[in-house]
């Protein structure tokens, strides 16, 4: 296999032992990009020469002996997150132009760990779809069929990871971003718990909700990268005081007795048969290994997509309010301060950033706080509340990604509502702030991949990668590539 | 009709905190525009807030020292409005949930005693400034105040008169000074304050329409803003008129309030808890500590020297409004000063003296030892009290010590008789008619003869001795 077809873990150790250099990594990364990147698109950025640099500085470090667990691996990251001298977009017009004075906590991690910047990509502008098609420059595709989308909104970060156009990439999950793409791409997306990973530099999308997350070609490599960008911050004053164990020691762990809940509320009408038999197919598995599986119940799951449509356009109103043309990123000039004000933004952002804007000023709105905002607070309790019980009595939830597989472009564009609903599967995670990871369970019959979401209690990713990495060796659905 | 005005005051005040109040950057007064910003200040993309926990200190601490209760259970929240000096959109505030609630303060009107409640205290990040003048057809935004911790103080309704208005406003900066956490600054800005007003008729229980009157900015408006708008309130009613909720400015230089906005403009701030901090719970033995460490505060301290040192109130009231001062008369007490004698000197001379040069007490060359030394020697009889008037402004001049003065400038008292006897003698020889006419009952002229001797002596004969000796040399 050519080297940008490999993971973290394999080319790691190739270039610990001097058979390969980064420089010939970051070569083969960008030849693949060459190749297949007018087809896909994931990158809205590329950063060739810093990654050159990078790359020889890796060299440097390797050859002296002071070689880092990513010195030469070329990663992509999402390019909501702030790199420092690098463009910075949200895919948005508004901040087209927008170079950040300085270095998002997780890139400066991964810097700290010798990685090379592959480039920067595509999302739905601030983060907001699930198909990347609302990104404000173009539309990433999905590496499995071209004509359908990769998912959203890290959909650029799955689609780069899945046609090797890096060795892995980060992304970002407020309602399923990491998740549903990784599905719908067949690669690995893990959302780490809420308070994992700082969140200082990551453009805020919903702040209660984001988190940042490896998209990786396997369990391994997404336990790799939760080793290294996890821990409290000084920067991040909800990143949490929790201890961060080393996820790989769990890796090859049996999981005889481990309980798996499967929740009646997730599996519905509607679903797609392929997606439901590859799911319970996974779940046989699963109890062929030893787990134990048992019927749970998420009673409040009915509300969560509108729970979350609430809370999270209403922190988004407020936190997209810094884009006024005043300070950075794109003005239109007005005749006065108003005008000005409203054709920056009317002219910045893009229709579903401006209908959530709408949407979340509604809801805090005076008069109408307490039937919305509040409200939707008292209903997250109650879906948090959910998840604690369930996990009295199981030790992960299983459940589908995604109710269907990749969806063909401009499918849902029209029907917002569908769109929403393509996350019913993931937003109860965020909402509950517990972590949930997608592993790649199977095929439709075009093809298509289909993704299994475990998820585990607070701040239990070991289970969580524990499971992941037992299913992951027993059926081997990551080895599959996309014919591009 | 008779009327009655019922006012709350809403003050800000800026924290004397090193630093900003959700980043690391100087809060230094009166530098170039915005150098003193960083990405969090300036509220670009992805940065996030992070508590000094010495904003949250310096509330608690005010918090106590007005009797207010600490919440277990605080929190932030944003409050969402579009200006160019506010850079994220939106200004991190606390709304439900303040740190502090429920306290008072005491003022006295009139000679009485009165309390004021406090409704809460809470924590906020102040804006920048918006620059129109000398900018041509464009303004400019310096956002080096955007982050500067603020203090809002919300009272009761309690105050019922401008005078009790400015009594409460002195009051506050007061025990804002004392505890540090305010230079209280009110035409540089650092203290602001806004006033709801509203009137109604003598007697009545419910409240008026309110209007609320912003811009109040030096301490000589507090009692002319609240007294032209309560007037303007009165004189609309009495035409039958109606009073509007709405905001008012006041115009220093026109000396009225103007409407700013009514209620159906006034903003819809969406008040939402904010998702990057976290909620403040406050550690209890942290804020016992907090409480341990507060200072004597101007109420307590006024009645002190009342009581430990015999001082009239009005005195008391005079020394202890700043504390460097109170903390100036207590050395030199210490020091051995008669304590009515220092207070006078102090409340007369140094103040004088200290307006005269625009100075603050902690800027006067003269120590309190020093003046307790020079209040010794006019004990002593070493100088008169009049020399001793040369001796405090030289000693406030130069801060010299009393003695050296003294001794270098020869203003030691002449106490020896035959001195003055001989001074005396060449007096009464110089001024034959006037010591008949004296002898001839016109006893005032014993003043002009004191007068001639203190003239030769450079008034440093000792008053005392002179007046009886004069007295016996006439007889």
């Amino acid at each position: 296999m050519e080297l940008h077809g490999l993971g973290i873990s394999e080319l790691s150790h190739l270039l610990k032992k001097g058979e390969v250099s980064a420089r010939e990594v970051l070569e083969s990364v960008y030849s693949r990009i060459e190749a297949v990147e007018d087809r896909i698109k994931a990158y809205v950025s590329l950063t060739r020469d810093e990654a050159h640099e990078m790359a020889e500085k890796a060299e440097r470090d390797i050859s002296s002996g002071l070689g880092k667990v990513l010195s030469g691996i070329p990663i992509a990251v999402k390019d909501n997150m702030c790199t420092r001298r690098i463009l910075t977009t949200c895919s948005s017009r508004i901040l087209h132009n927008f170079i950040p004075p300085y270095e998002s906590t997780v890139t400066a991690k991964l810097l700290d760990n010798g990685y090379v910047l592959a480039g920067k990509t595509n999302l739905d502008e601030f983060a907001m779809g699930s198909s990347t098609e609302n990104s404000g420059f173009h539309t990433t595709r999905n590496p499995w069929d071209t004509e359908r989308i990769p998912g959203g909104s890290s959909g650029g970060s799955a689609a780069a990871v899945a046609a090797d156009e890096c060795i892995a990439a980060l992304g970002s999950d407020t309602g399923g971003s990491i998740r549903q793409p990784a599905s719908l791409c067949g690669v690995v997306g893990l959302k780490p718990t809420y308070g994992r990973v700082s969140r200082y530099g990551l453009v805020a999308f919903a702040s209660s909700l984001d988190q940042i997350g490896p998209i990786t070609k396997n369990v391994t490599d997404s336990a790799i990268l939760l080793n290294i960008i996890s821990g409290m911050d000084r920067l991040d004053a909800t990143s949490a005081p929790v201890a961060v164990p080393d996820f790989m020691s769990v890796l090859g762990m049996d999981i005889k007795g481990l309980k798996l809940g499967i929740p009646k509320e997730y599996f519905i009408e509607g679903m797609d048969p392929e997606v439901n038999a590859s799911v319970k197919e996974a779940i046989r598995k699963f109890e062929s290994l030893g787990a134990d599986t048992v019927e749970v119940s998420l009673p409040h799951t009915g509300y969560a997509v509108a729970t979350y449509y609430v809370l999270a356009t209403s922190e988004a109103s407020s936190n997209l309010a810094r884009y006024d043309g005043v300070k950075y990123g794109f003005r239109t000039e007005g005749r006065d301060l108003m005008d000005m004000y409203m054709r920056s933004r009317a002219q910045g952002f893009g229709a579903e950033v401006k209908r959530r804007i709408m949407l979340g000023t509604y809801a805090l709105s005076s008069g109408y706080y307490d039937a919305y905002y509040k409200k939707a607070q008292q209903v997250r309790t109650l879906i948090k509340t959910d998840f604690e019980n369930a996990f009295n009595d199981v030790d992960l939830i299983v459940t589908p990604t995604s109710p269907t597989p990749a969806f063909k472009l401009g499918e849902k564009t029209a029907d917002p509502l569908q769109m929403y609903l393509a996350d019913i599967f993931t937003i109860s995670v965020n909402l509950a702030g517990v972590p949930g990871i997608s592993l790649p369970c199977g095929f439709t019959s075009d093809n298509l991949p289909i993704g299994l979401q475990l998820i585990a209690k607070h701040f239990d990713e070991e289970t969580l990668l524990k499971a992941s990495y037992a299913y992951e060796q027993s059926t081997g659905w990551h080895k599959r590539k996309p014919s591009l | 009709m008779r009327y009655e005005a019922v006012i709350g005051l809403e003050v800000h005040a800026q924290m004397m905190t090193d630093t900003k109040i959700f980043c690391g950057c100087s809060t230094k007064f009166g530098s170039e525009p915005n150098t003193q910003t960083c990405q969090i200040c300036i509220g670009m993309p992805g940065v996030l807030p992070m508590l000094n926990e010495k904003a949250l200190e310096f509330t608690i601490r005010t918090g106590l020292a007005m009797k207010c209760r600490i919440s277990d259970y605080s929190r932030f929240a944003r409050k969402n409005y579009f200006y160019p000096d506010l850079p994220k959109g939106y200004q991190i505030s606390q709304y439900e949930n303040p740190i502090c609630e429920g306290g008072y303060i005491e003022i006295v009107v009139a000679g009485e005693v009165k309390r004021v409640g406090i409704t809460r205290i809470h924590m906020e990040e102040d804006a920048g400034k918006n620059i129109h003048e000398g900018t041509g057809n464009f303004s400019y935004v310096d956002l080096n105040r955007a982050g500067v911790p603020l203090m809002e103080i919300v009272s009761e309704p309690d105050i019922r008169t401008p005078q009790e208005a400015a009594e409460y406003m002195k009051k506050l900066r007061t025990i804002l000074r004392y505890l540090g956490v305010c230079d209280g600054n009110m035409e540089q800005g650092s203290l602001r304050c806004d006033a709801n007003v509203s009137v109604r008729p003598a007697g009545r229980k419910e409240y008026g329409t309110r209007a609320e009157v912003k811009n109040i900015n030096s301490f000589r408006f507090v009692e002319k803003a609240i007294d032209y708008e309560i007037k303007r309130q009165i004189g609309v009613i009495e035409e039958g008129g109606e009073i509007v909720q709405e905001t008012r400015l006041w115009d220093s230089t026109k000396g009225i309030t103007e409407s700013m906005r009514t209620k159906e403009e006034a903003h819809d701030y969406r008040y939402f808890p904010e998702p990057d901090l976290v909620p403040i719970v406050a550690d209890r033995s942290w804020i016992e500590e907090i409480r341990a460490s507060l200072p004597e505060l101007p109420d307590a301290k006024r009645q002190r020297f009342v009581s430990e040192f015999g001082l009239p109130e009005y005195d008391a009231e005079l020394l202890t409004t700043e504390k460097p001062v109170a903390e100036w008369f207590e050395e030199a007490v210490h020091s051995g000063g008669q304590p009515k004698a220092v207070s006078n000197w102090m409340m007369g001379d140094l103040m004088k003296l200290l307006n005269e040069g625009n100075k603050s007490i902690d800027e006067c060359p003269m120590k309190p030892m020093q003046l307790a030394k020079m209040l010794k020697l006019i004990g002593s009889c070493t100088i008169s009290g009049k020399i001793a008037k040369t001796v405090f402004e030289e000693m406030y001049k130069t801060g010299e010590d009393p003695e050296v003065i003294v001794k270098e400038k020869g203003l030691l008292q002449i106490s020896d008789e035959s001195a003055i006897e001989k001074a005396i003698d060449d007096v009464i020889a110089k001024h034959p008619k006037e010591v008949e006419r004296f002898r001839a009952g016109e006893e005032k002229l014993l003043g002009f003869f004191v007068g001639q001797v203190m003239k030769t002596t450079k008034g440093k004969a000792n008053p005392q001795m002179l007046n009886e000796m004069l007295k016996k040399k006439l007889a």
